[in-house]
């Protein structure tokens, strides 16, 4: 009970400071700049709850002023029951009636009619929630979960609850509510009216749906072509990534360590990268073009671009992931059942078709859907290689940057789009459910995989070596790329490119950062390095309460949380503008929208990794530690994150590298102010300054293969000493969590 | 030397739900301050749950926990004034053997150097004096198991709990380890709580046993009690094995009853039982088997297994077949010989029920 008082005793402080001593509603030009202070607290603009209440007209605040003091008055009862309730009806209603006045109230008055109706009209309206507001809503989500732990839910652990309540309340802002927003924008204007045959034109485009292409006449609409493109790229990389995996577990292949090394360039690679470098082969002024023009004289054609071209770069960038995800499928299948099926007089072919491939069959479905998935949402090699044949990724890009500017049709797209890729992750959940034949058992499993049959020996060989090799050219083509003056032109080295982005000059003993590229390539570091920890701690934050806690609607909970990971970036970033650029939270421009959709999209990775880990964890640790008098909170800094380190490194490095790399949802979110690096670079292909786009991108790649290989280092000698520590106390558990795809660890093994 | 204020602990009519799933329906139990009681059953009857809601490391679905006459029912784990010993040790493999001890002292709040040289005398008392810099793994399974120990009772609790604390140690090991544990709780006073599956386990060390059934309390009280005067057959052969035959009682005569099977007659103390027909518990070792010679009841011998120091037979008799061990025989009955049995005056009682 002291200690419920004194958790009770700060939010007091905190909500009193939330009506008291901070604006109540956004500051136009930064809270953290400051430039409040000296209006404060009299101006209406800056004026906080109290005085907003009292003298400018905003009675409606007084409502949640009420709800606060009755969650207050908890304080002075003594019965844990009662007083939890209280808490908990308070704090529940609070956000609820916070919510409900930020959307209902907007800034010249009611938002929507029905409430003008029955409330009658209001004399002046309200800008975004602020500081004020801000805090009063998670003081009012924290009395929630507070009172429910004085009830005795999650145990009477006020931490515990506190951390669901948290993250279900900022999934819902940033991950439901941005959606919700999207649906809505689909049948309104910019400036919100409601205007539903902006949906229904779009809804009917025959741009969209058309079946031209089937039926003779014309083009097929782009929904077609972007689905038949996932199911041609999820194919695509399955079939790459089990010849991969085959060759790294099943064969004398001499150069396994290069291959998986080959795993680590997707995830440091921008995705536009590979697009790029496959039009320096293959484009209009390409090498290969031109020399086979030169040789046979072959017309340079322009069939990279469209969908073959985007199918190649995707099948590139997406074959490692399903490699990763594969080869944990094929050295799960257990030696013993192969060897098994030879004494039964079974050839190897026989072994191979009739045990081993049926066996790896959900893991062959759970890559194809990775594979469809990746591909839906990939926006980066569309965008430069799809000329006029967009996919959807591409056209929702167009339908709000381009002269079109029709927000409603960004909407639908978004919807289909959204719509593709969940039934796709459902399909995946479903169908998969409980099909994990993965035989990798705690027992020693004892016995050789059996050889593959020759014939299928040397297709796999077929297939690897020469993707290696067109990989390394790849590459290659990226790092020389920077270095030569114009591509297909004049094939003269210089570094001008490197010097035009990266120069930098000494004036009056001071640097001074004179290249085109370090503006946007600071705010890229400083926004990954603040988006990383939070991203990690989220996410293992989350894996802790899926895999260590139990409670009604868990199922749901981590349902949400996986889902968010299919919805692609493009539609993260199109709600987000549709969703914080009015009130009641208006974010856009600013650097907290990038953080904002940095974390909310990474963190299913953190979360996979995390659960990973985790369950390796016995439990008993954890419980050891709660009989010791130690709560939640000492026990998860003391037992569980020293335990964790590694995951947490991964989680971290995987963030950070994400929240470079990444382009779909940034390039909607990027302002004059905050301009990343992936957006900056595309925008230079845009303008066909290659050379430069180029230069940048070998400079990415660079700096995060350092940062990664400092880490592997780190991680390499803890991992060691780790495991000597860890040897022989709990029993080990195997677990096989992973059936939704690589793993942090994996990612970055 | 460390000082206890031993608590007792009181159930009051606790359910647990683990969803639809009923583990424990309706518990009542009183712990008196000092005692050692061991919770014992087969698995999965809810032994562990019972011990995991006194830790409140599980909540119950209704009723009341008292610990030291409080009610704890709805504190968290870490404010309850109990600790547990793991089936695992649950010892934390990232610190050493005296950061372990120290942990729950400095949870509570002490400081950094006091919590040290508690835990070093935490170590000391069970013979672990000058191990404390090593960390668990680089500790034989007995060594771990009494660094758990010294981890829990280092913070003093009203209670100990300990579940099935000797189960990863080998045989041999597991004789020593619990006549400790009984010594150390003698010595220090303390309430612990015990939970296993072994009935010699329970005979050997505890005050009270608390026999328990698809989450029921099937019987309790001291070892001797249960084993002589078992409440059903369940209790009978659960507290090693027995026999259970249908009897009939004759006649109840000054704390004994006359009871016959077949033609054997035969006197026990009466439990409380009333003439009329019963069931009679009768360990392998209560029975004499000897060559047909008219007298005791007629059998004939199943199956004869000679095992060293005793014979082990199945007879086939009138009151079913008997399992026997003999440990007098020099020649052992092969199978098929017809044989005359006797029962011993001791290891035979009258199932109450
Ligand atoms: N967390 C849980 N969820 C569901 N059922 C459980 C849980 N814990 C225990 N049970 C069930 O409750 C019953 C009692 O378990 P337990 O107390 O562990 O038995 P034991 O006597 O072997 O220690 C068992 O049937 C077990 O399956
Ligand atoms: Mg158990």
């Amino acid at each position: 009970m002291q200690n419920g008082n004194r958790r009770l005793d700060i939010l007091i402080l905190l909500g009193a400071a939330a009506f008291l001593l901070v604006p109540w509603y956004r500051i136009d030009r930064g809270f953290f700049g400051l430039s409040w202070v000296p209006d404060f607290p009299f101006s209406s603009n800056v004026a906080p709850g109290l005085l907003q209440i009292a003298s400018h007209d905003r009675p409606w605040i007084a409502i949640a002023l009420l709800l606060f003091l009755i969650g207050a008055s908890a304080r002075l009862m003594t019965n844990a029951s009662s007083r939890g309730l209280l808490m908990a009806i308070a704090g529940g209603a609070g956000v609820l009636f916070l919510a409900a006045q930020g959307l209902a109230i907007s800034f010249s008055g009611w938002a929507w009619t029905i409430t003008e109706t029955v409330f009658g009209p209001l004399s002046q309206g309200q800008p975004s929630m602020g500081a004020g507001a801000v805090t009063l809503s998670v003081v009012f989500v924290l009395f929630f979960a507070f009172g429910l732990a004085e009830r005795g839910a999650m145990k009477g652990d006020a931490f515990i609850t506190g951390s669901i309540s948290l993250l279900i309340f900022l999934v819902t802002v940033f991950v439901f509510y941005p959606i919700g927003s999207m649906f809505a924008g689909s049948v309104q204007d910019f400036d919100g009216s409601f205007r539903p045959d902006g949906l229904i034109r779009n809804m009917q485009d025959p741009g969209i749906w058309s079946l031209g292409c089937i039926t003779g006449d014309g083009r097929c609409g782009v929904a077609w072509r972007t689905l038949w493109l996932a199911v041609m790229t999820g194919l695509g990389s399955t079939i790459m990534g089990l010849a991969f995996a085959l060759v790294a577990t099943r064969t004398q292949f001499p150069f396994k360590k290069g291959l998986r090394l080959l795993t680590v360039l997707p995830i440091i690679t921008p995705p536009f990268v590979i697009g790029l470098a496959l039009t320096l082969l293959f484009g209009r002024s390409g090498v290969i073009t031109e020399a086979l023009s030169a040789l046979f004289g072959i017309e340079p054609g322009r069939w990279l671009y469209g969908l073959t071209g985007i199918w190649i770069a995707q099948v590139l960038s997406f074959t490692p992931i399903s490699f990763l995800v594969l080869i944990g499928v094929v050295e799960g299948v257990s030696p013993s059942l192969e060897e098994a099926s030879q004494t039964l007089r079974a050839g190897r072919w026989k072994t191979f078709l009739k045990v081993s491939l049926p066996l790896m069959k959900p893991g062959l479905a759970n890559a194809f859907l990775i594979g469809f998935i990746e591909s839906m949402a990939d926006f980066g090699n569309p965008l430069v290689l799809g000329g006029s044949h967009g996919v959807l990724s591409t056209e929702i890009f167009f339908a709000v940057v381009g002269s079109q500017n029709d927000p409603s049709r960004a909407a639908v797209l978004a919807m289909i789009l959204l719509t593709f890729t969940l039934t796709a992750f459902m399909a995946q959940r479903f169908w998969l459910k409980g099909k994990n034949y993965a035989t990798v058992t705690g027992k020693g499993d004892s016995g050789a995989h059996i050889a593959l049959p020759r014939g299928l020996n040397w297709g796999v060989h077929g297939i690897v070596v020469p993707w290696m090799i067109f990989t390394v050219i790849v590459y290659g083509m990226i790092i020389f790329g920077g270095f030569v003056k114009t591509w297909g032109l004049d094939h003269s080295l210089t570094i001008e490119h490197y010097a035009k982005a990266f120069s930098i000059s000494f004036a009056d003993g001071a640097i001074a950062w004179t290249g085109v590229a370090w503006n946007s390539f600071w705010t890229t570091m400083e926004i990954a390095l603040i988006s990383a920890p939070l991203t990690a701690a989220v996410g293992l934050l989350t894996a802790y309460i899926i895999v260590r806690q139990k409670f009604a609607g868990q199922n749901a909970f981590e349902f949400a949380l996986m889902m968010s990971f299919a919805i692609p970036g493009t539609v993260i970033g199109i709600s987000y503008i549709l969703a914080f650029n009015l009130p009641p939270l208006e974010m856009t421009g600013s650097a907290l929208i990038l953080i904002a959709c940095f974390v909310f999209r990474n963190m299913p990775v953190g979360v996979r990794g995390g659960i990973a880990a985790m369950s390796q964890l016995d439990k008993s640790l954890d419980e050891a530690s709660l009989t010791l008098r130690a709560n939640s909170a000492r026990t998860m800094r003391k037992v569980i994150l020293p335990l964790l380190r590694p995951a947490i490194t991964a989680a971290l490095v995987y963030s950070f590298v994400r929240a470079i790399t990444s382009i779909s949802a940034v390039i909607f979110l990027v302002s004059a102010e905050y301009n990343m690096a992936t957006s900056y670079i595309v925008g230079l292909v845009e303008n066909g300054e290659y050379g430069v786009a180029i230069a940048y991108s070998s400079m990415l790649i660079f700096v995060m293969i350092t940062i990664i290989a400092g880490f592997q280092m780190l991680v390499g000698e803890r991992r060691l000493r780790r495991e000597n520590r860890v040897a022989g106390t709990a029993p080990k558990t195997q677990s096989n969590s992973g059936t939704q795809g690589p793993s942090v660890q994996e990612k970055t093994a | 030397m460390t000082t206890f204020k031993p608590g007792s602990v009181v159930f009051e009519h606790v359910r647990k739900d683990f969803g639809s799933f009923t583990a424990i329906p309706d518990l009542s139990l009183t712990i008196e301050p000092g005692t050692l009681v061991t919770l014992l059953g087969p698995s999965g009857c809810g032994k562990t749950t019972t011990l995991r809601m006194l830790a409140g490391l599980e909540h119950p679905t209704s009723g009341r926990i008292l610990i030291g006459g409080k009610d704890v029912t709805m504190l968290p784990a870490h404010s309850r004034d109990v600790s547990m010993v793991f089936q695992s040790y649950a010892l934390f493999p990232h610190m050493s053997a005296l950061e372990n001890v120290a942990y729950g002292l400095e949870s509570s709040g002490l400081k950094g150097k006091e919590a040290k040289e508690k835990a070093e005398e935490g170590l000391a008392q069970v013979g672990l004096a000058g191990m404390g810099h090593r960390l668990p793994a680089e500790l034989s399974g007995g060594q771990q198991q009494r660094v758990a120990v010294a981890r829990a009772l280092v913070l003093e609790p009203q209670v100990l709990l300990l579940d099935e604390p000797l189960s990863n140690l080998d045989a041999r090991l597991r004789r020593r380890v619990r006549t400790e544990i009984r010594e150390l709780q003698q010595r220090l006073g303390f309430t612990a709580v015990y939970v296993t599956h072994d009935q010699d386990e329970a005979l050997a060390v505890s005050d009270t046993i608390v026999v328990m059934k698809d989450g029921h309390i099937a019987q309790s009280g001291a070892p001797r009690d249960l084993y002589e005067a078992p409440a059903s057959s369940f209790i009978a052969d659960f507290m090693g094995e027995a026999n259970v035959v249908p009897c009939s009682v004759v006649s109840v005569e000054g704390g004994m009853a006359l009871v016959r099977v077949g033609d054997l007659e035969h006197k026990v103390p009466s439990s409380g039982a009333r003439p009329g027909s019963a069931q009679l518990a009768i360990r392998p070792g209560a029975v004499g088997v000897s060559e047909r010679n008219g007298s005791g009841l007629a059998g004939k011998v199943l199956t004869s297994a000679y095992l060293g120091d005793h014979v082990e037979y199945e007879v086939e008799t009138a009151a079913g077949t008997l399992f026997v061990t003999d440990h007098t025989v020099t020649t052992p009955l092969p199978s098929q010989t017809e044989v005359s049995i006797n029962l011993r005056p001791r290891g035979i009682a009258l199932i109450a029920a």
